[in-house]
């Protein structure tokens, strides 16, 4: 082995390996930090409250029976479920057409220089901006919110997949041609497996904006889920026990959606994509 | 050994489009050479010569502006898993392991025969334990035996080698020579090797053809017919290293001369 002249054969599994010892000692520190942070969040909003004496805006404890409440109504579960549900078809949606058209547009040329312009115009209007449109087309249905979450998350993901293509390192390509691969294969065994990484962060990206448009269209355009839980609580008795209740169950689906697609950046065949993250 | 020769490149010339309209580089000028079957032939230049442009014009990669380039008889009209390149920048692919890659071009084979091969490579190039290892695993030599490992697996006649040994480190590419020869020992394959190192091809090579600078053209074929292993100390190694050396040298000083 070449590497045995110079170092010793170690198998090289990390490159952050032989740092990890330095940071062992205050290993708890990283679980003890965030905890002692968000009690001191809690401490200051409470204290605000109580010194403000303001009659409408809840304290922690407050917010922790009103969550409770909705637990025991069933009401909790249930708009959490039909959140959860627009933002999987959107979403869905978004990827089933994001990704292949993104990658269509990576690859030809042609065809990227005559959507680009158009898709460069539609995707800073906000969704919210398309909320009227899609109550006027879809009504009051659940079609609504679907349609806002899959154009809100359609453009980050047909942009990063062909980003994706356009940057590919061209040796992949030539060695790939060297084997005499077919069109399909080539797309199967290198460009689409070259492509992951980057997809992957734009589906990321993609699915923290659905979360947020899911909110605004729900207070909006339908009569159920966590956004109308927060419209329909202030406006039915300025529930704001309620109102905080349903921001930090939002908070909370959020960061767990986060972490799963995280995961999916921690797989072998695309690891290689994220310099040196853990 | 078979006198028709494998590579035939006749009067080749190629230029690329320059910066302004109508302008034009003059990157080869009338190349000539032949390359026999099995022959370890090293091509030589001062960098940016074009030396990577002959390799990837007779890979297949690019077209040449005109003249003719013949391998097995027939004009290259582009890539062919008979002819297998090995890309300075590493062409590994990171998404597959060690093993899927070496078996990248066997997807004809059964599985059975497939890992057989693979084996025997792994083995070969000494990657003996590192199978399942992914490339950012691996150092840069163990990534360059893998392309090389890659390249021999798919059976090719000949293998194109773009300064595959560029980037590494002084101890790993003396090493990684020297396990090239032997490797080359064992397989009989004809192998075209660019390098601007002289040291190297003078090490690796049964011919060395020596290029000029831009625009480029063969200015000296020599035969270097030293036994294998090569000793590194002898007076025949000395005196043609030297040879090439002062060949180089004195091109360049005619041309700073003339310019």
């Amino acid at each position: 082995m070449s590497a045995a002249l110079a170092e010793p054969p170690v198998k090289r599994e990390d490159p952050a390996a032989p740092y990890e010892k330095h940071r062992e000692p205050h290993a708890w520190l990283k679980y003890a930090l965030p905890v002692v942070v968000a009690a001191v969040f809690l401490v200051v909003w409470d204290t605000l409250v109580r010194v403000s004496a303001s009659e409408v805006f809840p304290r922690p404890l407050d917010v922790a029976r009103g969550i409770g409440e909705l637990i025991q109504k069933g009401l909790l579960l249930k708009y959490i479920v039909a959140s959860l549900f627009r933002v999987t078809w959107g979403f869905g949606l978004a990827v089933l057409v994001g990704v292949p058209f993104g990658l269509f547009l990576g690859w030809f040329n042609r065809a990227y220089e005559a959507f680009n312009p158009m898709m460069q115009i539609l995707r800073p209007i906000s969704p919210i901006a398309w909320i009227p449109v899609a109550i006027l087309w879809f009504g009051i249905t659940d079609i609504a919110p679907i349609f806002l979450i899959f154009l809100a998350s359609v453009f980050p993901i047909a942009v990063s997949a062909t980003a994706a293509v356009q940057n590919m390192q061209p040796v992949y390509l030539r060695a790939a041609q060297n084997f005499g691969l077919s069109r399909t294969e080539l797309f199967r065994r290198v460009i689409l497996p070259s492509c992951l990484p980057q997809i992957i962060t734009g589906i990321r990206i993609a699915l923290g904006i659905a979360w947020l448009v899911v909110v605004a269209a729900e207070m909006i355009a339908v009569n159920s889920g966590l956004g109308y839980l927060i419209i329909d609580a202030r406006n039915a008795g300025k529930r704001y026990d309620l109102v905080v209740a349903g921001m930090i169950m939002i908070g909370l689906i959020g960061l767990v959606l986060d972490l799963l697609v995280r995961r999916l950046e921690t797989f072998d065949e695309v690891r290689w994509g994220y310099a040196n993250r853990r | 050994m078979n006198p028709a020769p494998v590579i035939t490149i006749r009067d080749l010339w190629m230029s690329f489009p320059g910066k302004q309209a109508g302008e034009e580089i003059h990157v080869l000028e009338r190349i000539n050479l032949e390359v026999t079957r099995g022959e370890f032939v090293c091509i030589v230049g001062p960098s940016g010569c074009g030396k990577s442009t002959l390799l990837n014009i007779i890979g297949g990669f690019l077209q040449q502006t005109r003249g003719e380039a013949l391998v097995e008889g027939q004009s290259v009209s582009g890539p062919d898993p008979r002819r297998i390149f090995v890309f300075q920048e590493n062409g590994v692919f990171p998404w597959l392991t060690v093993t899927e890659n070496i078996g990248f071009g066997l997807s004809q084979k059964t599985s059975g025969e497939r890992a057989a091969t693979v084996m025997h490579y792994i083995e070969m190039v000494g990657l003996t334990g590192f199978e399942k290892s992914y490339p950012r695993e691996l150092s840069g030599g163990m990534r360059q035996r893998v392309e090389i490992a890659r390249a021999l697996a798919a059976n090719p006649d000949i293998i194109y080698m773009d300064e595959p040994f560029g980037a590494l480190d002084f101890i790993t590419r003396i090493k990684m020579r020297s396990d090239l020869t032997r490797i080359w020992q064992a397989e009989k394959k004809t192998v075209l090797f660019v390098t601007h190192d002289i040291e190297e091809a003078v090490q690796l090579s049964d011919r060395i053809l020596i290029m000029s600078r831009r625009p480029a053209t063969i200015q000296e074929d020599v035969r270097i017919d030293l036994p294998r292993p090569r000793d590194l100390d002898s007076s025949g190694y000395l005196e043609r290293r030297d040879h090439v050396f002062h060949a180089m040298g004195m091109s360049l000083r005619v041309g700073e001369s003339a310019a």
